[in-house]
């Protein structure tokens, strides 16, 4: 095989140089996790306490500043750390670097719009 | 780039049958067959797996000397790299059974049946057995990998004490045969930007030598969401090396360090 003047060289090697970014990704990616660890049973003994209970009963709960505060932050944890997850995924699975960009995009809108709702709908029960 | 099918030209089609000589048969008339990825560039035609029917009194005890067999006594055209084969100079790295390794250290008892043998996974192949490996020492360079150091040189040698030697243990004895690398997904993806297990555990051996004084440099060079932060340890790379090392321990001593200089 003959060589191709483009084969890698330290120029390629060395490209754009260092983002000088990506330890506050991994970093929090960590942290959102530990929140989850902590939220997420609180948020399943939320759910098993409102078993059987009617609307009423569940919407006075989740709007107590106690649950309500544990049910935005779990939101606010898991989307961040979901964006977080699934930027990774698309740096890893989509090299064109405007197909990257645009996907990248697109999933953080939809991401803040559902965890917006989500946030929102909680607001709501505790401002009622 | 994820590439999750070959291109038309790299598939593999059904290659040639080649018996062992009747004259250097063994004394049981048995033979092992050993399946081998061929490609030759100057024909044009697409990789091949020939099989070879080795007398198992022959092979030998390594899958390096089966393979010096093949090619001394049945095809001599048959391609690979090796030199030291004792495991220490790295050049017979290959995909045996399944998994990257030294062909001069994999025992044959070890393997079942058939012996798959393959070059490293997702390199450009230079000719059957042999990658190319350009892009892995051009990283290897990229990161610097000697001793660095601003204070003026001292009149002897520069002391280490046994504690901060001992830290260099199982970091010094990779000895490049890039059997991780090419065993990463991560590396398969993006290893044009993403330095790999053995290139990082080259660069933490640098870094965690208690007498290189650019230490900061160098991990500034090295925090890059691809550069360093492809790892996903996936533990791959941990798995397959042959010398028994840990890039992946490596790797995250690596990003340990990235957190801790934050404050």
């Amino acid at each position: 095989m003959s060589k191709s003047t483009s084969s890698p060289s330290l120029k390629t090697a060395r490209g754009l140089g260092s983002a000088k970014e990506g330890t506050d990704h991994w970093w929090m990616q960590r942290l959102s996790a530990i929140a989850m660890m902590i939220l997420a049973p609180l948020m399943i003994l939320l759910v098993i306490t409102l078993i059987g209970e009617d609307y009423a009963t569940a919407a006075t709960k989740i709007g107590s500043p106690f649950w309500g505060g544990v049910a935005i932050l779990f939101v606010c944890a898991s989307f961040y750390h979901a964006h977080l997850g699934l930027q990774v995924v698309i740096e890893d699975y989509i090299g064109n670097h405007a197909a990257r960009l645009a996907t990248l995009l697109v999933l953080r809108g939809v991401l803040i719009v559902l965890g917006l709702i989500a946030a929102l709908s909680v607001l709501r029960l505790m401002l009622a | 780039m994820a590439q999750f099918t070959l291109p038309k030209n790299s598939q593999v089609k059904k290659g040639l049958h080649w018996k062992a000589p009747a004259d250097k048969m063994g004394e049981s008339g048995k033979t092992r067959a050993f399946k081998v990825y061929r490609w030759n560039p100057d024909t044009g035609e697409n990789p091949r797996i020939d099989t070879y029917d080795v007398p198992v009194e022959r092979a030998g005890q390594m899958v390096l000397d089966a393979l010096i067999w093949i090619k001394n006594n049945i095809d001599s055209s048959l391609t690979f790299r090796r030199s030291c084969r004792e495991g220490v100079c790295g050049s017979c790295s290959m995909n045996i059974d399944g998994t990257n390794t030294l062909a001069c250290t994999k025992n044959l008892d070890d393997i079942r049946g058939d012996v798959g043998v393959y070059p490293l996974p997702h390199r450009p192949v230079v000719k059957d057995l042999v990658p190319d490996l350009d892009q892995l020492y051009s990283q290897l360079a990229s990161i610097e990998p000697w001793l660095k150091t601003d204070s003026p040189a001292p009149s002897r040698e520069r002391y280490q004490s046994v504690e901060d030697r001992e830290k260099l243990d199982g970091l010094w004895e990779c000895i490049l045969c890039f059997s991780c690398s090419t065993a990463c997904p991560s590396y398969w993806w993006n290893g044009d930007r993403y330095l790999g297990p053995a290139i990082l555990l080259q660069a933490y051996r640098w870094l965690a030598d208690s007498r290189d004084e650019a230490t900061g440099e160098r991990l500034d060079a090295l925090e890059d969401p691809f550069r360093l932060y492809r790892c996903h340890t996936i533990m791959n790379c941990t798995k397959t090396c042959p010398k028994g090392l840990n890039p992946a321990k490596a790797i995250t001593e690596i990003k340990k360090m990235m957190v801790e200089r934050r404050g």
